[in-house]
């Protein structure tokens, strides 16, 4: 049985979701239809892959992709492995200088890299790797969120499997590798997918350090691509806007039980 | 602790295993370490001290005191950014905090379309803002952008959203609020499901409504979760300006400009890192403020436990 | 770490010679370039640069474009603070007092040979201005241009205007707009009479102003600007008043990028933009349009405008001999009347007006010349020390002007007195 009050909400519920799909929508629109019907809403408008073609022909975009695969999967990698053996120690190690040193590692957690542009760049340009793709990766290589994340499921293993495993001969990395790493799986799934999905959407220190086609991943080529200056041809824009999301869009819109589980895995402290 | 209980099981060999658990975690931590200390904490201690020389751009920079300081205390520009960082960040919080929790009681029911809605709610949180700042400047356009549309259709005329600094921040605050909301909504969701159903069952025998319940149950129990986003919408506002490339370039006259957009103005466009440096001094001091706000009044308990 | 870098930079190194292998005896030149107008433009460089290296096998250029005229900028000198400075790249021409103090490029007469004096006479004197300094000229003319003023012929017509005469005066122009604005039946305007932009180049626009008026606005060392003279302030105060005064252009602040399409919609009848954008107006547009000189007030003019070409300092002799090289194909009279058709920017050479191909062009579509003719009233473009700071400042008065934040003369005192603070150090 409902009430009027429920069905009241039940319809600004999806008055407000209609809204919020509104913008996407309407960026559908204008990339699946010929440039006239851009800002013309006609149901009878023909659909078109062409501005897709043209933005694909004017722009390197498959090398655009290869160095966002390339960017996502060094950061992936580089954080995991790091972040695993820092919350190890953290976790399960009792060390002079221990809390100072965690509270250390915390210290990037308010102040991130996306910050300290200014300095990192200087950084960068020292060890000679500006125009490169590590230079996009190795600030956010050690992540202080994943130690921390990792440090707190690390904590909940219980004492009894650490033990069964030394028993057997396991030394501390073998104890790391075959009772904690298995152990994190569902931690490791929603950091990774966070972590993906920032350093996908990532854009002002990529735009700092890369100056060619060759490094240059995809947010990075979609603002230089769609520089208004360029007098802004919308439909083909909006294309190429579609192009940049599509990849995490459609993993999202696939694995969206996943999404949200990881987000929200990833947000309790 | 287990540390402690490896440590005590052989008392005999204990000092030794002490030090090989030492130099254990030091190894461990040894990647990340070298990581943090040459991409946060000696690029923090960098911009204090360049912060304090001049820029040298012919001849070898040397030390000025708070000149730099004293010149950004006189930069109008800077003040505006600052008023600016303000005004976005006072707005964009409350405002995705109110609708994080309007969205996520309403998902967390038994509601027609449930996740159809949580999509369409999460989707714009997964989207690059550089994608996003397209699609609404396109949105945004006077004329013939879809808003404009709109209201032509309900007899308004035409506005000039971005270029009019008095509509222009409402319009990127509004933006970032359908960007920012469905994440936040997530916190909200996962709070909302450790309230035991009990709790719920109790109340409606005692004859509780269900604004009564939220009111004086579920808010809160959710207040933990409500600190917790705003100090994350907090930092965040500090570092959301991607949009500003693609939308303003932080016009019309710096109406949209925001500190860390006007650090990369200053840094990248103009070349005068040392003032780029004391702009950021400022911009970690706020920052440093935030974190400590939240050490002493959130979460000592999870750090030192 | 360094283990670390080490084994980055070795793979790094390996990719590269992976690449590089098939050429090892060419000589490998990066450019960066900006695109600031409509049209697939950097499809036409990369067919061009292919073209060029056909004919030159032993010089590998990689054209790299890098968005704007202040992004490509800042990449050239990001890479060039980084250690990996392009050997050449086509840059603001006024960008050249910026780059002179940051010590990066080279003047161009050394590199060329015996008959190179003959070459650098060869190009309109207009647009050598910005880019010689003293006895020595530092940047070569690529996509040059003057401002112009697009109308929509068909709604002249429709006004009762005569489509052959456009505006030659400010007071026209403002009296003939009014008679291009168009309302519907609620009195919302659906066609302005007139629209200059004042996002990303309205320190360009404001010079335009100030010169009709007979204001310049800089000296020629680049260290004075002249913000607050009177004139100048008349400038502003005319461009104002089109939309607060006249009501013949839309308040606030009008986009650089989006004002083509507002023109080809409809949306305005007339438009201040550069030439470089005529070609992309003349495919897209479904009316008749003109162009025409700009307005005069005290006399015509027009800052010049556009990207010239700069050689590297840090650049080997070898590299240095081969982008000028790659430089003299580009502007070679048949290059550049095929980049003036494909863009609508000015064919920096007079020969290139005498190649079969322009001639043809010119014949069917002579608004192709407006801005070339322009080009005896032209002033070079502003251009002083710390040019990218002192555009900002400019932009953001004239953007606090016709969004009426400030009045003309408020916002062009403060542009002066913050703009006096930079350059100080240069005198």
């Amino acid at each position: 049985m409902r009430h009027d009050g429920s069905r009241i909400e039940t319809v600004a519920a999806w008055t407000l979701a209609l809204l919020w799909l509104l913008p996407l929508a309407y960026c559908f629109w204008s990339a699946f239809h010929p440039a006239e019907y851009a800002t013309r809403f006609d149901l009878t408008a023909p659909l078109t892959l062409e501005n897709f073609a043209r933005a694909w022909r004017q722009a390197p975009f498959a090398r655009y992709y290869l160095n966002t695969v390339l960017l996502v999967t060094m950061v992936l990698a580089g954080q995991l492995v790091i972040a695993t053996l820092a919350a190890y120690a953290f976790a399960r190690f009792r060390f002079v200088g221990r809390d100072i040193v965690f509270g250390l590692v915390l210290v990037q957690l308010m102040i991130m890299p996306d910050v300290l542009i200014v300095e990192n760049y200087r950084v960068v340009s020292g060890l000679n790797l500006l125009d490169t793709i590590p230079a996009i990766a190795l600030p956010y290589m050690a992540s202080a969120f994943g130690i921390f994340l990792l440090r707190q499921t690390f904590k909940s293993v219980p004492n009894e499997l650490v033990e069964a495993a030394r028993v057997e001969g396991a030394s501390s990395f073998g104890v790391l590798w075959r009772v904690f790493v298995p152990l994190g799986k569902t931690t490791y799934i929603a950091f990774g997918l966070v972590s993906v999905s920032y350093h996908w959407n990532n854009f002002l220190w990529p735009l700092i350090v890369t100056n060619s086609v060759e490094s240059r991943p995809l947010t990075v080529g979609l603002a230089v691509f769609g520089a208004p200056e360029t007098g802004v041809d919308w439909s083909v824009i909006t294309a190429a806007t579609i192009m940049t999301m599509a990849p995490l869009l459609l993993a999202f819109l696939l694995f969206q039980r996943q999404f949200v589980q990881s987000f929200m895995r990833a947000g309790i402290r | 602790m287990v540390a402690a209980a490896m440590i005590s099981a052989r008392p005999k060999t204990a000092k030794r295993l002490r030090w090989a658990a030492n130099a254990n975690a030091w190894l461990l931590l040894l990647p990340a370490l070298v990581l943090l200390a040459t991409f946060t904490h000696y690029p923090i201690l960098a911009t204090l001290y360049h912060s304090f020389f001049s820029l040298g751009r012919s001849g070898p920079a040397t030390f000025v005191g708070i000149e730099n300081y004293q010149a950004m205390l006189e930069d109008d520009v800077f003040w505006q950014v600052l008023r600016n960082n303000l005004v976005f960040a006072l707005a964009t919080v409350p405002a995705s905090i109110a609708l994080a929790l309007l969205m996520a009681v309403w998902v967390d029911r038994k509601i027609t379309g449930r996740s159809f809605l949580r999509l369409a709610f999460f989707t714009p949180t997964v989207l690059p803002m550089i994608a996003v700042a397209n699609i609404w400047l396109f949105f945004y356009t006077p004329d013939y952008g879809l808003l404009d549309q709109i209201l032509r259709f309900f007899g308004f005329s035409g506005h000039n959203w971005l270029g009019d600094p008095g509509t222009v921040m409402t319009c990127l605050i509004v933006m970032v609020v359908w960007k920012e909301a469905g994440f936040f909504m997530i916190f909200y969701l996962a709070a909302l499901q450790t309230i035991p159903p009990e709790l719920k069952e109790a109340a409606s025998v005692e004859g509780a409504g269900r604004w009564y319940f939220f009111r004086r149950v579920t808010l809160p129990l959710l207040m933990p979760t409500t600190l917790f986003i705003s100090i994350n919408a907090l930092i965040n506002s500090f570092k959301l300006v991607d949009q500003l490339v693609i939308m303003t370039k932080g016009g019309p006259n710096n109406a949209s400009s925001l500190l860390l957009y006007y650090i990369y103005e200053v840094a990248f466009n103009f070349w005068d890192t040392t003032y780029a440096a004391t702009l950021t001094v400022t911009l970690i001091a706020i920052l440093a403020v935030i974190a400590i706000t939240k050490f002493v009044y959130l979460d000592r308990r999870i750090h030192y436990q | 770490m360094k283990f670390y870098t080490k084994a980055l930079l070795a793979a790094g190194m390996i990719t590269a010679a992976g690449w590089g292998s098939g050429t090892a005896h060419a000589v490998d030149l990066t450019m960066y370039y900006p695109v600031a107008v409509g049209g697939p433009l950097t499809n036409v460089v990369d067919d061009m640069v292919q073209r060029f290296q056909k004919e030159n096998p032993d010089i590998k250029v990689q054209a790299v474009y890098a968005g704007n005229y202040t992004d490509t900028m800042t990449k050239a000198m990001t890479a060039m603070k980084g250690g990996q400075p392009p050997q050449l790249s086509v840059l603001f021409s006024t960008d050249l007092f910026t780059l002179m103090d940051e010590n990066a490029i080279v003047p161009i007469d050394d590199l060329v040979g015996a008959d190179g004096k003959g070459w650098l006479d060869s190009f309109y004197p207009a647009f050598m201005e910005n880019g010689r300094i003293g006895e020595k000229t530092w940047s070569i003319p690529f996509q040059r241009s003057t401002i112009v003023l697009y109308y929509n012929k068909d709604a002249f017509k429709e006004a009762g205007l005569d489509p052959e005469k456009p505006p030659a005066t400010w007071a026209e122009m403002a009296e003939m707009s009014k008679k291009l604005v168009k309302k519907d039946a609620s009195g919302n305007v659906t066609r302005w009479g007139v629209e200059i932009p004042s996002t990303g180049y309205g320190y360009w626009m404001l010079q335009a102003l100030a010169i009709e008026n007979d204001q310049r606005l800089m000296n020629e060392t680049g260290n004075k600007v002249s913000f607050n003279e009177k004139k100048t302030v008349e400038a502003l105060q005319y461009w104002v008043d089109l939309s607060r005064k006249d009501q013949v252009m839309p308040t606030g602040a009008i986009e650089w990028g989006t004002l083509r399409t507002d023109f080809l919609e409809g949306k305005t009848a007339m438009m201040w933009h550069t030439t470089g954008n005529l070609t992309a107006v003349k495919d897209a547009a479904k009316f008749n349009f003109g162009v025409a000189m700009l307005p005069a007030k005290e006399r015509r003019g027009s800052p010049t405008g556009g990207g010239n070409f700069y050689v590297f300092k840090s650049a080997t002799p070898e590299q240095q001999k081969a982008a000028v090289t790659f430089i003299r194909w580009m502007t070679s009279p048949e290059r550049a009347a095929e980049w003036s058709i494909k863009s609508g920017y000015v064919a920096v050479t007079p020969k290139a007006y005498e190649t079969e191909a322009m001639k043809t062009y010119v014949q069917g579509f002579p608004q192709a010349v407006v801005a070339r003719d322009q080009l005896q009233y032209a002033v070079p473009e502003l251009s002083v020390h710390e040019n990218g700071r002192i555009y900002k400042i400019v932009n953001d008065a004239v953007q606090a002007a016709v969004t009426g934040a400030q009045t003309p003369q408020d916002a062009l005192e403060s542009a002066q007195k913050q703009s006096e603070r930079v350059l100080n150090r240069y005198r």
